[in-house]
């Protein structure tokens, strides 16, 4: 059975069709790819997943567990965490602060609220600070970060909360190219070393190519393509999609 | 100095200087005594305020409810005077505390202006309210049994009373902002969308930081109640315009989001004001009006947060924050 598994899934905006029949799946420990054309649907199945508006049609399971009727926090607190398109931070917080503040929140119960920071816990967010190459910044608010190392920044976050799964909304858009390759290594690491599952959308295919073990593609809302990185390349359909074809 | 030893010697002066002061100078222990209560005022406001980004303009409801509460478990309870005082304080505090934990969840649940309005809009309930009802006074309000100890001793007493709880306002939510709590308020402030898509139990949160400015306005209530000697429902215990919007401009003025901002904007704000009172007497309120626009345009981030931004070594955040 697949970590996540996304079946038969329809979700429209008023007349818009944004996913239609749209069926994944993402086996565990696997690193899978979502690639597609703008408009083609990609963020919304996202949104679909960690349940930030409901869907129409179909099932969204993750662990054998229905996600349809669950709340954002909810999910997350599954051990589902997606990050942004546009990247999010807390501004006025230092580096430090917004990773201490992120870990994992599945069983704390009324009295963590008022608790102080472990000494490991701070020790877990420096190292992984250090990980994405932030940890001269970590006094930095975040706000002040460039968009880029903002980008890193929430990657480290979202490790912080010690997910099972992330999803990953374009990690590379906006990183300067000498620093993609890094960042590539970096989540197969986060894959490899600490066992987090994940599914990335991409449009930077060479990114996808070296990444992902298995790709889907959407195109106008419906899923077009799937394959290894290889069948994905050579799908004339999909170069289609991306060079305009329709 | 090591930093410690520097801020416990503060400390120290401060309490010692606040203790005297009474006796130092009698003649203006009133307004000494309100000026406890904006400092109270002015902290637990900041909690939802500055520290979330929930700009509440109602929280003045929590501070009249215990003010009523009290009154009427003094009147009605026969216990002895000071007995009925704490008890009342102390169910005022309770009371005012299930009302935020009760309207929270729903009120939280509005973001921006809207929750702005939406406590404003309680405010406003609130004095109507008891204007309304006969049982509290309705419009003519209420008056406190008299001191037992005469008017110089009731001011002195309730001086030390308010002075009391807006240092342990001060000190519980220094202590509270160290924790977790204080960093997920930030978080939340920052970016509660992010928040929620982290896990975060924001509404919890949310309403727990509520409930702590409720306690303590409640407990501030009933003294205040007992200090002015009269209760005017729209002039004193839900007086929205005046004590309502002071507690937003106090902070603001301090430098929201920081423990010391509210302290020293509500210490610069009543100062400032009571000399209003003293020397514009007729103009007070235009003088007070034009500070309020000046505090607006030229501190937008208040005091500490200017000197955060002139001097960030020396005000800076402290290590996790």
């Amino acid at each position: 059975m697949s970590l996540l598994e996304v079946s038969r899934v329809r979700k429209t905006f008023g007349g818009v069709v944004a996913n239609d029949d749209v069926s994944i799946a993402v086996p565990a420990g696997a690193i899978v790819g979502l690639i597609g054309p703008n408009g083609s649907g990609k963020t919304t199945l996202f949104n679909s997943i960690v349940g930030y508006h409901a869907i129409d049609k179909g099932s969204i399971r993750f662990e054998g567990r229905e996600l349809a009727r669950l709340r954002v926090p909810q999910i997350a607190r599954l051990g589902l965490i997606r990050t942004f398109q546009q990247t999010r931070v807390y501004g006025e917080m230092s580096a430090l602060s917004n990773m201490v503040v992120s870990i994992p929140v599945a069983r704390a119960g009324f009295a963590s609220m008022f608790a102080g920071f472990a000494r490991e816990t701070v020790e877990r967010a420096e190292s992984l600070l250090e990980f994405v190459g932030l940890a001269e910044k970590r006094h930095l608010l975040a706000g002040d970060l460039s968009f880029g190392q903002q980008k890193l920044l929430e990657f480290a976050m979202a490790l912080m909360a010690e997910p099972k799964m992330l999803l990953l909304d374009e990690p590379t858009a906006g990183i300067n190219p000498t620093l993609i390759n890094g960042l590539i290594e970096r989540l197969q690491r986060a894959n490899a070393e600490m066992g987090v599952t994940l599914l990335v959308i991409e449009h930077n295919m060479r990114v996808m190519m070296g990444l992902a073990q298995r790709i889907y593609c959407l195109a106008h809302g419906q899923l077009l393509a799937e394959g290894t990185p290889a069948e994905i390349m050579n799908d004339q359909r999909v170069i289609e999609a991306y060079l305009g074809g329709h | 100095m090591s930093p410690r030893a520097r801020t416990l010697a503060i400390y120290a002066g401060i309490l010692a200087v606040a203790i005297a002061a009474p006796w130092i100078a009698p003649a203006i222990v009133v307004q000494m005594a309100f000026l406890w209560l904006m400092v109270l005022f002015a902290l637990t406001w900041d909690v939802c305020g500055g520290q979330m980004g929930y700009n509440s303009f109602g929280n003045v409801v929590f501070f009249g409810f215990g003010m009523y509460v009290c009154a009427v478990l003094q009147r009605d309870s026969g216990l002895a005077y000071f007995h009925a005082m704490f008890l009342g304080m102390g169910l005022g505090a309770l009371a005012s505390v299930a009302i935020a934990a009760i309207l929270g969840p729903a009120m939280l649940g509005l973001r921006g202006p809207y929750f702005a309005i939406g406590t404003l809009g309680l405010g406003v309930a609130a004095a109507d309210l008891a204007a309304a009802i006969e049982y509290v006074g309705a419009g003519s309000g209420m008056a406190p049994p008299v001191f037992p100890g005469g008017a110089g001793g009731s001011a002195r007493f309730y001086y030390y009373v308010l002075m009391v709880l807006a240092m342990a306002a001060f000190l519980v939510l220094r202590w509270l902002y160290s924790r977790r709590f204080g960093l997920a308020l930030n978080a939340i402030r920052d970016d509660e969308d992010k928040a929620e898509a982290m896990g975060l139990r924001t509404t919890r949160y949310k309403v727990v930081a509520w409930c702590i400015a409720a306690f303590f306005l409640g407990l501030a209530g009933g003294p205040t109640g007992n200090l002015a000697g009269f209760i005017d429902p729209r002039e004193l215990a839900f007086a929205g315009p005046t004590f309502g919007v002071w507690m937003v401009l106090m902070a603001m003025l301090g430098g929201r989001g920081t423990i010391w901002g509210p302290v020293i904007g509500a210490a610069i704000f009543h100062v400032t004001q009571e000399l209003f009172w003293t020397y514009l007497l007729g103009w007070q309120r235009v003088a007070m009006g034009l500070v309020i626009v000046l505090i607006v345009l030229f501190f937008p981030r208040g005091i500490m947060g200017w000197l955060r931004e002139r001097w960030p070594q020396r005000f800076a955040r402290g290590v996790a924050r």
